[in-house]
């Protein structure tokens, strides 16, 4: 480092590779006096310089100037969105004009690749939270009234204020119908998936092909096919219980995937060892490769309820729509809460419009829960653990360890009593099979040792 | 251990025959999980099988005409999927061209660019997107999109209108008393807000594979004298480029199946309509989701049809996509 001394190298290696830091002003001089070593500058290794920041926020204010100058003086333009994509274009045009006076060509591109690629993120994730947000704050004005949780709307109507009527039987309906359907998929879907990974075979294969191509069934189609089976063809009425079964088809195929790869990922040599240990393969199974698999398979099952919860074509075709609280899956129409919220945008009302939202926004909050709770307890690879599971295997290996050594301590004092009473014969016995290992310097330890696999046949003499 | 007799050395080794006999809870594990997984095959096979039989009396009495009408009036016969598929097809692959161009941004933003404390939550949060309701992104599309951006369309309807794609005919864009809304309902709106939905995952799949790209070729790159972009344009992207293809092949799979937010937005209407700012489409999927209810037998079979080839046309891409995701270098575990 102390080379680049040198103001011209200092400039040539700048210019040459965007990404190097400032150099340091007073480069540390070579420890050739290691008597009085000087308080040495902390260097900055951030890859930003002063001039990089000038330029972009010239290229900013210089495109907001031009932008401006564009759209009042010269050319008839009008518009926010307009407004922004000219500013924008004016900014990337600037922009490289700016970092071209001091940078060449491949520094150049790599300036204007980094803005691109910074905003169509910031765009991105604006635009993403902005829809959260918009809906959230559209909801909030039914959100605030507590009867919003607490009634339905079967004494409301459309013209009737927020404070009256309220979303219970959506999120009843949903709670019920993702219930039913969960019981239903995840014992299936979880034993599917083991079955996919214990058994592998030309069978298996075929199975992991057919669900694969299920994960592409549009959940519109789900729900036609149990309309039309379990309503037209078996004569149910539309219920929640049609609703679940709808959203059990969507969401088997999901499950099973997901679940599927989770378990693919246990390291084979885990349930090697668990086999070579002896255990049988269902013991391998429940003891070694779900538990270390555990925290993907919640994640799997999570994110499959996020997805089923948040589904409106099964249940719009299966679940029928009333505005009565109905705990009943078999019988009576059960709405869901994306139901609801479908449904109650149609009207003209301000009311029932802010409803919808309303709806809508407990809907995300319970996915956003779902999720979080998803990423809390998964979103680790299989066997990694936390600090906190970490201490406790810590802590019960150490307690396991200490409980061996009590009871090799144990064993070894009832040995060497057995030695002082037979220690005549046992020498006796086993010298010819032992004499030769044990030699001189640690023939009491080989003893132990040696006593210590024989002693339950040395019982047995007795 | 075998048995191998050292005095014996000519003799061929029998081969030996590991015969593992299974306890009884293990023969009852297997038996079950055999089960299960015959009874998710089963549980499938019966919903394909269903779908074609109850799709076969529509389509024997349609015949090949089934794929080139453009009405849908089961009723008296005269019905296909012409313009049914061709909605559906351009709505999600004018979806797929806008989302494609953020997701490869977001992704590489957050492989590649992003603070190393913050990319986990970047990571979380493209998910959670990814699990948004779609119903949520149906009411910001009907309540905020169509109001705002119908600028936007208007703009690109007067300016754009050489492009065929985006011209609408009939729409003098200086008539003072022409109205908006007839931009307000179209396939592109449709789009736009189905480009919302599956930009995530889109992206979650590609960023899966940016972040694996092997980090002694970055580093190659980087001693070679490469700036950032340079480092990314030769390792990063080649080594995705299986990922960015059948990440966007993925996101097109959902957005071909989606149905409530192109059912709230369009108006429906069945003529192979090229423009897409002008008011009227249709996709398979909002078209069940609209006339399941007034179906009789033979119309319900009808729509079943749709379902069918639309099955077979989401099929047949997410099976492009994962087998593309696969034979890449980043694809060996990825689990698109």
């Amino acid at each position: 480092m102390s080379t680049i001394a040198q103001p011209d190298a200092e400039r040539a290696l700048d210019s040459g590779a965007a990404e190097a830091g400032t150099p340091p002003r007073n480069p540390p001089s070579a420890p050739r006096t290691p008597a009085a070593p000087a308080p040495e500058e902390r260097r900055t290794l951030s890859q930003w310089r002063d001039s990089d920041v000038f330029a972009l926020v010239g290229s900013v204010l210089g495109a907001g100037g031009l932008t401006w100058l564009l759209f009042t003086q010269l050319a008839p333009f009008s518009g926010a969105v307009g407004w922004v994509v000219v500013w924008y274009l004016c900014f990337l045009g600037l922009y490289a004009l700016v970092v071209s006076f001091d940078e060449e060509g491949q520094a150049v591109r790599d300036r204007i690749a980094a803005a691109v690629i910074h905003s169509l993120a910031a765009v991105l994730l604006i635009a993403l939270g902005f829809v959260i947000v918009y809906v959230l704050g559209r909801g909030l004005s039914a959100m605030v009234h507590l009867n919003f949780y607490t009634h339905d709307l079967s004494v409301t109507g459309p013209l009737q204020p927020l404070s009256s009527g309220g979303v219970l039987h959506g999120v009843a309906g949903t709670l019920i119908e993702i219930t039913i359907a969960l019981v239903i998929t995840v014992p299936a879907g979880l034993i599917c998936a083991v079955f996919l990974n214990e058994f592998p075979g030309r069978f298996a294969r075929f199975v992991r092909t057919l669900v694969e191509a299920m994960t592409a069934l549009p959940s519109v189609v789900a729900g036609l096919f149990i309309y039309s089976t379990y309503v037209l063809l078996l004569g149910f009425p539309r219920s929640g219980l049609a609703a679940a079964l709808a959203l059990g088809v969507m969401m088997l195929p999901i499950i099973v995937r997901a679940a599927d790869v989770v378990i693919r990922l246990v390291p084979g040599s885990l349930t090697e060892a668990s086999l070579a240990l002896g255990a049988s393969r269902w013991r391998t199974v429940w003891t070694v490769t779900l538990p270390t698999a555990r925290s993907g398979l919640a994640t799997a099952v999570i994110l499959g309820t996020a997805r089923g919860i948040g589904e409106t074509s099964p249940v719009l075709l299966t679940a029928g729509f009333g505005a009565n609280l109905n705990v009943d899956p078999r019988h009576g129409p059960m709405v869901s809460l994306p139901l609801l919220a479908f449904e109650l945008r149609k009207s003209p009302e301000a009311p029932m419009i802010s409803r919808a939202f309303g709806a809508a926004a407990v809907l995300l909050i319970l996915v956003v829960l779902l999720f979080v709770t998803a990423r809390t307890i998964g979103g680790r690879g299989p066997g990694v653990l936390t600090p906190r599971q970490q201490q406790r295997r810590a802590r019960q290996s150490l307690q396991d360890a200490e409980r061996f050594a009590a009871v090799a301590r144990q064993r070894m004092v009832a040995l060497d009593d057995a030695y002082a009473d037979t220690g005549d014969v046992r020498s006796d016995t086993h010298s010819h099979t032992h004499g030769e290992d044990a030699s001189a310097n640690h023939r009491d330890g080989a003893g132990h040792v040696d006593g210590g696999n024989d002693g339950d046949s040395g019982d047995d003499d007795r | 251990m075998a048995s191998v007799r050292d005095d014996t050395q000519d003799s061929p080794e029998v081969r030996r025959r590991p015969a593992a006999t299974p306890v009884p809870a293990d023969r009852v594990f297997g038996f079950v999980a055999r089960g299960s997984g015959l009874l998710v095959l089963v549980i499938m096979a019966i919903v394909g099988l269903f779908l074609t039989i109850q799709a076969i009396p529509a389509l024997r009495s349609a015949g090949p005409k089934f794929l080139t009408t453009t009405e849908w009036e089961p009723s008296s016969g005269r019905f296909g999927i012409a313009a049914v598929l061709f909605g559906t097809v351009i709505i999600g692959t004018l979806a797929i061209s806008i989302a494609v161009t953020f997701a490869l941004g977001t992704a590489l933003y957050i492989s590649e660019y992003a603070p190393a404390r913050l990319k986990r939550t970047f990571v979380s949060l493209v998910d959670l997107m990814a699990a948004v309701p779609s119903v949520v992104y149906g009411l910001w599309g009907v309540f905020f999109l169509q109001e705002h951006a119908v600028g936007l369309a208007n703009w690109m309807s007067t300016y754009l209108a050489w492009i065929p794609l985006f011209g609408v005919p009939g729409r003098d864009p200086r008539d003072p008393l022409g109205s908006l809304t007839d931009l307000k309902s179209s396939a592109f709106m449709a789009a736009v807000v189905v480009a919302m939905m599956v930009t995530p995952i889109a992206s979650s799949v590609m960023r899966e594979a940016f972040s694996q790209a092997p980090a002694g070729e970055r580093e190659g790159a980087y001693a070679l004298g490469a700036t950032r972009w340079g480092m990314i344009r030769t390792v990063v992207l080649p080594y995705g480029r299986g990922a960015i293809i059948g990440g966007t092949m993925l996101g097109l799979g959902r957005a071909l199946g989606e149905t409530i937010t192109v059912a709230m937005i369009i108006s429906p209407s069945f003529e192979i309509n090229w423009h897409v700012l002008q008011k009227g489409s249709i996709s398979v999927s909002s078209l069940i989701a609209l006339r399941y209810g007034e179906a009789g037998a033979f119309s319900l079979s009808a729509l079943f049809a749709a379902g069918l080839s639309l099955f077979l046309l989401t099929m047949a891409v997410n099976f492009l996509a994962s087998s593309i995701v696969a034979r890449s270098r980043s694809g060996a575990g990825a689990e698109a």
